[in-house]
C-alpha cells in the first residue's frame, strides 16, 4: 500500500525535503540499500565518522532541531547532557517509535517507506552521544516497519555500517528492533523505558532523567523517529541550511510533517516548512472540509492537545505560537472535526481513551479519567447533574500539570478544558433543569 | 473496560500442565541475548508462547518465569498490562477495531455494530465456533484512511460496514 505523502506539492528535494524527498522522487518506498546509497544514503554518516561526536551535538543544538513527538524540546540540548568521555561507560539510544497519539500516522509512514533513513540516523546520532547499542521501539502493530527496520539493519550490517568498527572509525554499534505489546503510556519516555526492560510501563520518577539513568540505569537518548530522521540531513547541509527550510515561516527550524485526518476532502501527510497555517494545509491542501460539511474545531497535533477554532486556523504551526494560542502543536497531524458532529460525544470518545490507557499508578489519573468519562456519558446523554459542569472543570485543574506523576492526566485534560471554554452552551444543554426532567 | 486482560476474565486453568516446547524455549533464550538483562525478554516470552497457543495459559506464566529468572508475579504483571497480551483464550482471528478520535469521526459506531450484529457477539467476546473475537484497539496510526481496524497482524484500512462481509470471508 502506497501513503498518501506530500500530494500536490511539486519540487520536492533534497534541499527542501529532508525528510520524504527519496520517498517521493522513487514514487515508492526506498527498502534497499543500493536504492538508498544512491540518493545520499549513508553519505552523513559517512561524513559524521570524521568528526568529532561533539561536534556533531554542537551542530544539531546550533540548527535548533526540536523533538517532533510532541514537546518540542531542543534535541541538541538533550544530547549535551549525556556523559561523554572515556569513562561515560554502557550508554543506548533509544527511538520512540512507539507512535499511539490518536490522530497521528506520520513515523509508521517514515519507517515503512524510508527504513534505511531511519537506521542511519540511528547509528549516526548514537555516535554523536557515544551509544554503542540502539534499539528502535516499535509498538508491535506496526508489522510491516517492522519487517523493513529488520530488513534494513540486515542491509547495513552486511554493507558495514552497524557492527564493529563502522567505516574504520573505531565506533561500535548494535541496533535491535523491540517490539511493544501496546499501551500508550509507553510513548512516555520512562515509561517506555520501564517496557524494554520488561516491566509493567509505569513512567520514573524524573529526577534522574533518562540521560543520567535510564534504560538498566545507563545513560539514555530517547528521541521520536521525525527527530532522529532529520539528523543525516542537517549534517550533509550544516544548520544554517536546517534554519532557512521554515522559509522565515517561524523562527523554529526545519520542515515538519504536517498531517490530515477527519472531515477533509483529502486526507494524508505532507512534509512542509514549519510555521506552515492551518489554512493552507486544511484548504489548500487538503481541498477543505468534505462535502456539505462546515468546520467546528480542530485537534492541531493529537488526542492530547486543546482544540482550537476558525479563528487560529491561520496562526504558524509551531510550537511556541500553537502554545500561546492555548492549545500544543502536539504531532501537528491535524484532526479536522465538522459542524455535523456532537462536541460532547467527541471529549467523551477522548476521555474513554485516556481512561482506557491510564496505567494505573497515580490515584488522580486512575480515579479521575474514568470520573471524567462518566461524567461526559451522562451529560451527553442529557442526564447530567446540577454541579456536574463545575466537576469537570475541577478536574481539569486536579489532573492538570503538576498534579500528577507524568502528563498522561495533564494531556486528557487538554481537550477537555478547551471544548468547555469553547462550546459552554452545549455542555449546559446535557443538564436535567430542575422540575424538568426527572 | 473491554480487553482481553480484564481481571475478572482470567482463564482457571490453574493445574494443567505447561511446559515450554524445545522451540519456544529457544526461541526465548535467544531474544534474552538483545537486552543486558533477561527479564527484558519478558514481552518477547508472551509472544513467543502466544503465537502458538493464541493465549497465554496460566501454566506459561510460571514456564516463562523459570527461563528468564524472574518471579511469576513479575510475568503476570506484565502479561495483564499490554492490550496484546492475551490472558485468555481467543478465537483463530482477533479483529481489533479501532475507535480512537479520527476512526471515531468516520463511522466506528456503525462499523463496530455492524460487526457485532454479524458475528453476534459483544466486544471481548469470540463466536461460539472460535472463528473469531472482537476486541477495540487504540490509535493504529493510519488516521487518514480511517476506520481501520487489524485481524491479526493485517492492518486494513477504509473499512466500513458495508465492506466488511468480503473482508471477513478471507478469514477462516
Amino acid at each position: 500500500m502506497t501513503s498518501n505523502v506530500n500530494i500536490g506539492l511539486t519540487n520536492v528535494g533534497p534541499e527542501t525535503h529532508p525528510l520524504t524527498w527519496r520517498y517521493t522522487k522513487a514514487g515508492k518506498a526506498v527498502v534497499e540499500i543500493k536504492e538508498y546509497e544512491a540518493m545520499e544514503g549513508y553519505a552523513a554518516l559517512k561524513k559524521a565518522v570524521t568528526m568529532q561526536p561533539t561536534d556533531i551535538q554542537a551542530q544539531v543544538k546550533a540548527a535548533n532541531l526540536r523533538g517532533r513527538g510532541g514537546a518540542g524540546f531542543p534535541t541538541g540540548v538533550k544530547w549535551s547532557l549525556i556523559p561523554m568521555g572515556a569513562d561515560a561507560g554502557q550508554k543506548y539510544l533509544v527511538c520512540n517509535a512507539d507512535e499511539m497519539e490518536p490522530g497521528t500516522f506520520k513515523d509508521r509512514m517514515l519507517m515503512e517507506e524510508l527504513p534505511h533513513q531511519m537506521v542511519e540516523s540511528m547509528v549516526l546520532a548514537a555516535y554523536a552521544i557515544g551509544a554503542t547499542k540502539g534499539y528502535i521501539f516499535l509498538r508491535g502493530e506496526y508489522v510491516l516497519a517492522g519487517e523493513r527496520l529488520n530488513a534494513a539493519i540486515d542491509q547495513a550490517k552486511a554493507a558495514g555500517y552497524i557492527g564493529e568498527n563502522i567505516l574504520g572509525s573505531g565506533f561500535n554499534f548494535e541496533l535491535h528492533v523491540h517490539l511493544g505489546a501496546g499501551r500508550y503510556i509507553c510513548g512516555e519516555e520512562t515509561a517506555l523505558i520501564n517496557c524494554l526492560e520488561g516491566r509493567r510501563a509505569n513512567p520514573r520518577t524524573k529526577p534522574p532523567f533518562p540521560q543520567q539513568a535510564g534504560a538498566w540505569g545507563r545513560p539514555t537518548i530517547v528521541n521520536n523517529v521525525e527527530t532522529l530522521m532529520n539528523v543525516p540531513a542537517i549534517l550533509l547541509r550544516g544548520a544554517d541550511w536546517f534554519k532557512g527550510l521554515s522559509q522565515g515561516k517561524s523562527t523554529d527550524s526545519g520542515t515538519k510533517m504536517y498531517g490530515i485526518s477527519g472531515k477533509a476532502k483529502i486526507t494524508g501527510l505532507w512534509e512542509l516548512p514549519i510555521g506552515t497555517s492551518c489554512r493552507e494545509l486544511l484548504y489548500t491542501l487538503g481541498g477543505g472540509m468534505a462535502d456539505g460539511l462546515g468546520l467546528m474545531c480542530w485537534l492541531p497535533g493529537g488526542a492530547s492537545t486543546d482544540f482550537l477554532m476558525d479563528e487560529h486556523l491561520d496562526l504558524p504551526m509551531d510550537f511556541d505560537t500553537i502554545a500561546k494560542a492555548g492549545s500544543r502543536m502536539g504531532t501537528a497531524l491535524i484532526t479536522v472535526i465538522d459542524d455535523k458532529q456532537n462536541i460532547l460525544s467527541v471529549v467523551r470518545n477522548l476521555e474513554q481513551f485516556f481512561s482506557r490507557e491510564s496505567c494505573g499508578w497515580c490515584t488522580p489519573c486512575r480515579d479521575g479519567l474514568p470520573w471524567t468519562v462518566k461524567l461526559m456519558e451522562s451529560i451527553e446523554a442529557g442526564e447530567g447533574q446540577e454541579g456536574d459542569i463545575e466537576t469537570l472543570h475541577q478536574l481539569t485543574r486536579f489532573l492538570g500539570p503538576g498534579k500528577t506523576f507524568c502528563a498522561h492526566a495533564p494531556g486528557a485534560m487538554e481537550p477537555l478544558q478547551s471544548a468547555l471554554k469553547f462550546f459552554p452552551e452545549e455542555f449546559k444543554k446535557g443538564i436535567v433543569q430542575k422540575g424538568i426532567k426527572a | 473496560m473491554l480487553t482481553a486482560n480484564s481481571s475478572q476474565t482470567i482463564a482457571t486453568d490453574r493445574g494443567a500442565p505447561f511446559v515450554l516446547t524445545a522451540s519456544e524455549r529457544e526461541s526465548i533464550e535467544h531474544a534474552m541475548h538483545h537486552y543486558a538483562d533477561p527479564r527484558a525478554a519478558t514481552i518477547d516470552a508472551l509472544k513467543i508462547v502466544q503465537a502458538n497457543h493464541r493465549w497465554v495459559p496460566d501454566g506459561a506464566i510460571t514456564a516463562i518465569a523459570d527461563v528468564l529468572g524472574v518471579s511469576a508475579a513479575d510475568v503476570e504483571g506484565v502479561a495483564t498490562f499490554y492490550n496484546r497480551i492475551y490472558r485468555k483464550p481467543v478465537g483463530r482471528h482477533v479483529i481489533a477495531v479501532c475507535d480512537s478520535t479520527s476512526c471515531f469521526l468516520m463511522g466506528f459506531d456503525q462499523l463496530y455494530g455492524a460487526l457485532q450484529q454479524k458475528l453476534a457477539i459483544s466486544p471481548g467476546q469470540t463466536t461460539p465456533d472460535d472463528r473469531f473475537t472482537l476486541l477495540p484497539i487504540v490509535c493504529l496510526g493510519a488516521c487518514d484512511k480511517a476506520p481501520v481496524l487489524m485481524i491479526n497482524d493485517t492492518t486494513h484500512f477504509n473499512v466500513t460496514a458495508e465492506n466488511i462481509d468480503s473482508l471477513l470471508e478471507q478469514y477462516k
